[in-house]
């Protein structure tokens, strides 16, 4: 349980906002395009996480709720 | 099945709706486009959020550059994909059955078209049949779904799958031709237990061939008339597939279960054997080109990261590589899979991975811009058992 970063690939044209503003969670390959951490985000990181999704500038970054095990 | 042969009228009524589903599960029938999902759970999956007003995609676009058997099937037995079509919409609540094939493939669509010119049966009244443009993505499932809707054949993203909302906004199922042959044939009974597999490469015959669900690659070489010279790789499952050292993999089922406990897939049914006198790198980076060139050029991973790829391979196949090349290539492996709104580099990176696994001593070599295979090579290399030829 706990939120999931979803990234829409065909928005996203590798800005990089989202690796700066939650590095724990997220780094860039060689392209400039976001390598996400699986699993959900640490509730200590939630902040940060709503941040990254609110910065993203072509709203390719979410955030959702897990809720069946392994899907 | 009988891919070449009509089988004889079978005078009781095929099984149908649930009743067919169950013996699809029984059968534990998976998908032969590629993906290999079991059939009988897509049609439930679709059944259950229709309420009758699904449509039936049956996907006979065939962009698989060593594939022939679903174009095969469809010139030699129309009619039994439109039996499965009827049967699958029957099951799952459709009023529209769309039968979308590549434009390419004339034969297939003449013999498609006059098949269904042909019957009856007045849920093929509004059946039609789309003309998908050429390219390795135009097949993929919501690519289909988007170019019916929209004329545009590339993959939309993730959430809403076809089967959710697809052709028109309603639960679409999209089943490879060769599977709805299959359940057609077991539902009226016949013994279903085949694959249609495409055999090229180092064998007398390469062409497609019905063989039973669990036969070995040796019988499928065999069935093709025996290797021309010794083999060293097989690629199982096509340009998504897998490289597996042909004497590893020669005694090997192709039995779904078989294959899958030695992380293989028999994919979309393509066998392809590599002759030892040929370069595996030189191989594997013709393939990684072609799928670069085949991304549909929406989502950065698959663009670019598909495209370092293929040019890395090249470098090493050229014997012009870079000083990191291969570790570059071993990294990149990891990190495209899961990146796109389709499968495109998931399949890609698979190939890749395998490579690195089977030509790991060849890519070595090639860093250091040699090439291991020599005629001294060649000529010790392993060679096959005589094969029984069919």
């Amino acid at each position: 349980m706990g939120e999931e970063i979803e990234i829409d690939r065909i928005r996203c044209d590798g800005h990089g906002m989202c690796a700066e503003l939650l590095p724990e969670m997220i780094r860039l390959d060689d392209w400039g395009y976001p390598l996400v951490k699986k699993g959900p985000v640490p509730v200590a990181l939630a902040g940060h996480a709503h941040s990254a999704v609110d910065a993203c500038p072509v709203l390719a970054l979410r955030l959702v709720q897990r809720t069946r095990a392994g899907s | 099945m009988s891919l070449f042969i009509e089988a004889a009228p079978t005078p009781t009524r095929p099984l149908q709706g649930e009743a067919l589903v169950r013996r699809l599960e029984d059968w534990n029938l998976l998908g032969r486009g590629g993906a290999g999902f079991p059939v009988a759970r897509k049609w439930r999956s679709v059944r259950e959020r229709a309420h009758g007003n699904a449509v039936v995609l049956a996907n006979g676009a065939e962009g698989e550059p060593l594939s022939r058997k679903d174009r095969t099937l469809m010139v030699e037995r129309p009619d039994l994909v439109i039996d499965g079509g009827l049967l699958a919409a029957q099951a799952v609540g459709a009023r529209d059955i769309i039968f979308y094939l590549g434009a390419e493939h004339r034969n297939a669509i003449a013999s498609m078209r006059s098949a269904l010119a042909r019957r009856p049966e007045a849920a093929l009244r509004r059946a039609r049949l789309v003309e998908a443009p050429p390219g390795y993505v135009s097949g993929e499932e919501s690519a289909a779904v988007h170019f019916v809707n929209d004329g545009d054949a590339r993959p939309t993203t993730t959430p809403s799958r076809p089967f959710e909302r697809g052709v028109d906004g309603k639960p679409t199922l999209v089943q490879n031709v060769e599977s709805l042959a299959m359940a057609a044939s077991i539902a009226r009974g016949d013994d279903g237990s085949t694959s249609l597999v495409t055999a090229s490469g180092a064998v007398r015959r390469g062409g497609v061939y019905e063989m039973p669900f669990d036969a070995s690659v040796a019988e499928v070489a065999g069935a093709s008339g025996g290797t021309t010279r010794p083999v060293q790789a097989v690629l199982l499952g096509g340009y998504f597939g897998n490289w597996a050292p042909a004497h590893d993999v020669w005694p090997v089922s192709m039995a779904p279960s078989a294959l899958r406990s030695r992380s293989l897939t028999l994919g979309c049914g393509v066998l392809h054997f590599l002759g030892a006198d040929t370069c595996g790198v030189d191989a594997t980076a013709r393939v990684m080109t072609y799928l670069a060139s085949q991304s549909a050029r929406q989502c950065g991973p698959c663009v670019f990261g598909l495209g370092a790829i293929a040019a890395a391979c090249d470098r090493l196949a050229d014997r012009s590589a870079q000083a990191d090349d291969l570790r570059r290539l071993a990294r990149w492996s990891g990190e495209v899979a899961g990146r796109g709104a389709c499968k495109h580099p998931d399949g890609a990176s698979q190939l890749l991975r395998s490579a690195l696994r089977v030509f790991a001593d060849d890519l070595e070599a090639h860093q250091h811009r040699r090439c291991l295979v020599t005629p001294v090579a060649v000529a010790s290399a392993w060679r096959a058992p005589v094969e029984a030829v069919a």
